[in-house]
C-alpha cells in the first residue's frame, strides 16, 4: 500500500510545493528538517493528504518528529486509513 | 515623561489583577497573565541578572521561543535597567553552524553582556562564544527563581531616564551587517502616544497577534503597545499560526479581538489555507482594524480576505493599512481607521516609464495602488528626488521622515547611523508618492527582497550559494519575483554553469536549494541554471540584480512559466 501512496505524495510535493515537476524525491530523504518543504507549505501538504487519502493530520503534528520522509508520511497515512 | 519602568510599576500598583495577556500554545489551554504575574515573573529575571552582575545599560540577548519565559525575561531586563534584544530562535532547518556564525557576528558588534536561553539550547549558545568576548553570563531559564515581589525603589530600572535606550531591535541581515535599532523609552512612548490616537484606542480594544517579537510589527504593535497601554493582548506563536492560520480567526472570535496587524502575504494565506469546518461558529464582527503592514500593501489581497471572511462577520471597514519601520519605532502612517484606505487607479505605462502616478483614463492599463494612510501626528513625511529635494505630488521618490520617535542610533554602528540621515531627515530606502497627505508606498530602492513579511538581503543568499561546489563567485544572483497568488515575493536564484549533463545540473540545483534553505532559512521558489555569460554585469563587474531579474522574467514568459 505505501507503494501506491508514495508516488502520489512525491508527485504532489515536486509539482506543487517545489514547483519542479521533474524533481525526484528519495523515499528516505528528510523533507521538513531539511527545509525542502518549508513551513508555509506544511498546511498545503496536510490539506492534500486529507483530500486525497481521507486522512486527517492535525496541525500540532506538522513537524519533523511526526514525519520527515515520504516513507514515514506514507506509513502514517496507511496506519490511519486502516 | 514616564519610562517603561514607570508604566509597569503603575499597572502593578493600580491594576494588579487586570489580565494583560493571554498566551496561546496549540493543543494547550490559554494562559492568562495579570500585571501582577507579569511584573513578579519579570522581577525574578531582574534578580537573576543582578546576581549575574549585569549592570544598567548593558545589552541582554533573549534567545527564547514564544512563551511566558520570553515575556518575563524581556520585562525582567527592563526592570533591571538593562537593554533587552529579542533574537530569532534556531529553527530546525537552519544549519546550526550558520546560526552560530550569525550569533558570533552579532555578539562582536552589539557586545551583549548576557544571553538568556533555555537549558537545552545553552550548549548551542556557548558554542558561538569565545574567551574574551563581551558575554559574561549565559542565563538559563530554569535557573531563574520563582516570581518575586519587586522592590521598585532598589531596581536598576528605576534609575533609567526617558532618553536612555530601552531596547534593541535587530534587522535580519547576516554576514556581519546586522544593525541593531536602538530605541529610547521616550521614542517608544512618543510613538505609542501618537499611534494610539491614530487608532482611537478604546476600552474595549483587544489585540490579537501571531507575529514574532523580533520584528517591529510584532514587538511594538503586537506586544509592547497593548501591554504598556493597558489593552489585553492575545498572543499566539508564529509557528502555530503558519501551520493553522484558522487559529487567528478563532482567537479573534473567542476573545472578541478588535485589532490585528498582518503582513500582506498573511491575507492571501488566511484566505486560501483555511477549511470551512475550522471556521464553524467563528464571528469576526468585533474586528475593527486589521492593518496591512511590512510589505507593499495589495488591493487584491484585501479583496481576497474580505470575500473569504465576510460571511463570518468581517466588516469591510475593518480593512486598514499602515506603513511602519523599526527606525521610527513603528508606524509612520495609518489608513483605514476614519475612512477606507484610498485606492488610486493609475496609468500603468506612464508609471512604469516615467515614474509618474497619474490617474488612469478609461481604456488605459491600470495599476491599483492602495494608500498606506496619512502620517501619524508626531511624524512628518517627505518624498525626495535623488538630490534630496522634495518632489511634487504624484511623482515617485524616496520616502524620508522626521519625528520625535526616531531611533537613537544603530547600536555601535556610527557609520550606518550617519548614512541613514540627510539634513536631519531619515532616508527610508523605500520608494513612494504622495497625494495630499496620503502616502502610497511602491517598493524598495535597494535590492532587498521581502518574503513572507521578512526582509532578505540577496547578497546573503548569493554568498551561501557560492559556497556550493562548482558554483563560482560572481556567477550567481538572487532576486525577488512577486507572486500574485501568495501575495508576497518568491526568491529566485540564477546561477551559471558550464555543465550540460542533465543529472549534474539537477544535482547542482538541489545543492544550491538546500544550501540556501539551511544557510538562511529562506525557501527558494526556483533555482534557474544558465550557461556561462548569461548574467548581466555592471561596468564595475558587479551583478545587476534588477537587469538579471528582467532577463529571467522575459525567458520565463517565453517558456510559459515552466522551468
Amino acid at each position: 500500500m505505501p507503494d501506491e501512496i508514495i508516488p502520489i505524495l512525491a508527485q504532489h510535493i515536486a509539482a506543487n510545493i517545489l514547483k519542479q515537476p521533474g524533481r525526484k524525491l528519495k523515499t528516505d530523504e528528510p523533507l521538513i528538517s531539511s527545509g525542502i518543504v518549508d513551513s508555509f507549505s506544511l498546511v498545503d501538504l496536510a490539506l492534500f493528504v486529507e483530500d486525497t487519502f481521507g486522512v486527517h493530520i492535525d496541525d500540532t503534528e506538522l513537524n519533523a518528529s511526526t514525519f520527515d520522509t515520504l516513507d514515514q508520511l506514507a506509513t502514517l497515512i496507511q496506519a490511519r486509513k486502516a | 515623561m514616564p519610562t517603561f519602568f514607570d508604566r509597569l510599576r503603575n499597572f502593578y500598583e493600580q491594576k494588579p489583577d487586570q489580565i494583560t495577556l493571554y498566551i496561546q500554545h496549540a493543543g494547550k489551554p490559554d494562559l492568562p497573565v495579570t500585571y501582577r504575574m507579569l511584573v513578579e515573573g519579570a522581577a525574578a529575571y531582574a534578580h537573576a541578572l543582578e546576581l549575574g552582575g549585569i549592570r544598567q545599560g548593558e545589552v541582554v540577548l533573549l534567545i527564547l521561543q514564544h512563551g511566558i519565559d520570553l515575556v518575563y525575561a524581556f520585562f525582567g531586563a527592563v526592570l533591571h535597567g538593562a537593554i533587552p534584544s529579542i533574537m530569532p530562535f534556531l529553527t530546525e532547518k537552519l544549519l546550526p553552524e550558520r546560526y552560530r556564525a550569525d550569533l558570533a557576528s552579532l555578539v562582536s558588534i552589539t557586545q551583549p553582556s548576557a544571553i538568556i536561553t533555555y537549558p537545552e539550547f545553552e550548549s548551542e549558545v556557548r558554542a558561538a562564544l569565545h574567551q574574551g568576548d563581551s558575554v559574561r553570563v549565559v542565563l538559563v531559564s530554569d535557573q531563574v527563581g520563582k516570581p518575586l515581589v519587586p522592590n521598585f525603589a532598589a531596581s536598576g530600572g528605576n534609575q533609567r531616564t526617558p532618553q536612555d535606550i530601552v531596547l534593541l531591535q535587530h534587522s535580519s541581515g547576516t554576514t556581519g551587517l546586522q544593525k541593531g535599532v536602538a530605541l529610547s523609552h521616550q521614542a517608544v512612548i512618543n510613538q505609542l502616544e501618537a499611534y494610539s490616537q491614530a487608532l482611537h484606542f478604546a476600552d474595549e480594544d483587544i489585540v490579537v497577534s501571531w507575529l514574532p517579537l523580533y520584528h517591529d510589527m510584532g514587538l511594538i504593535a503586537g506586544f509592547l503597545m497593548p501591554i504598556l497601554w493597558g489593552m489585553p493582548l492575545v498572543l499566539m506563536s508564529p509557528f502555530d499560526w503558519v501551520r493553522a492560520p484558522y487559529r487567528l480567526l478563532q482567537s479573534v472570535s473567542k476573545y472578541k479581538g478588535t485589532l490585528t496587524w498582518l503582513p500582506n502575504f498573511a491575507y492571501n494565506f488566511c484566505a486560501q489555507k483555511i477549511r470551512e469546518r475550522d471556521l464553524e461558529g467563528v464571528d469576526l464582527t468585533s474586528w475593527r482594524a486589521v492593518s496591512n503592514c511590512s510589505e507593499p500593501v495589495r488591493w487584491e489581497s484585501h479583496q481576497l480576505f474580505l470575500k473569504r471572511f465576510q460571511l463570518y462577520g468581517l466588516r469591510e471597514s475593518a480593512l486598514a493599512t499602515c506603513y511602519a519601520m523599526a527606525e521610527n519605532v513603528f508606524a509612520v502612517t495609518q489608513g483605514g481607521i476614519d475612512a477606507p484606505p484610498v485606492v488610486d487607479e493609475i496609468d500603468r505605462d506612464l508609471f512604469q516609464t516615467q515614474r509618474i502616478a497619474r490617474p488612469a483614463q478609461p481604456g488605459q492599463a491600470v495599476v491599483k495602488m492602495m494608500s498606506s494612510g496619512r502620517p501619524v501626528s508626531n511624524t512628518r513625511v517627505r518624498v525626495l528626488d535623488e538630490n534630496g529635494k522634495e518632489v511634487p505630488d504624484r511623482l515617485l521618490g524616496e520616502i524620508a521622515l522626521q519625528s520625535d520617535c526616531m531611533l537613537n542610533e544603530y547600536y555601535h554602528r556610527p557609520d550606518a547611523t550617519q548614512k541613514a540621515f540627510r539634513d536631519g531627515w531619515y532616508l527610508t530606502g523605500d520608494y513612494g508618492y504622495r497625494v495630499g497627505d496620503e502616502l502610497f508606498v511602491y517598493g524598495r530602492k535597494k535590492d532587498l527582497i521581502i518574503v513572507g513579511g521578512r526582509n532578505v538581503y540577496p547578497q546573503d543568499l548569493e554568498q551561501v550559494a557560492m559556497e556550493v561546489d562548482s558554483v563560482h563567485a560572481g556567477r550567481v544572483v538572487a532576486f525577488g519575483v512577486y507572486n500574485e497568488e501568495a501575495g508576497t515575493e518568491d526568491v529566485v536564484i540564477v546561477a551559471e554553469t558550464e555543465n550540460q549533463d542533465e543529472d549534474e545540473r539537477n544535482r547542482l540545483s538541489d545543492g544550491i536549494r538546500q544550501a540556501v534553505t539551511r544557510g538562511s532559512a529562506v525557501a527558494l521558489r526556483q533555482v534557474y541554471l544558465v550557461d556561462p555569460h548569461w548574467l548581466i554585469k555592471t561596468s564595475s563587474g558587479k551583478t545587476a540584480r534588477a537587469a538579471n531579474r528582467d532577463k529571467y522574467l522575459a525567458e520565463m514568459s517565453v517558456k510559459g512559466g515552466s522551468s
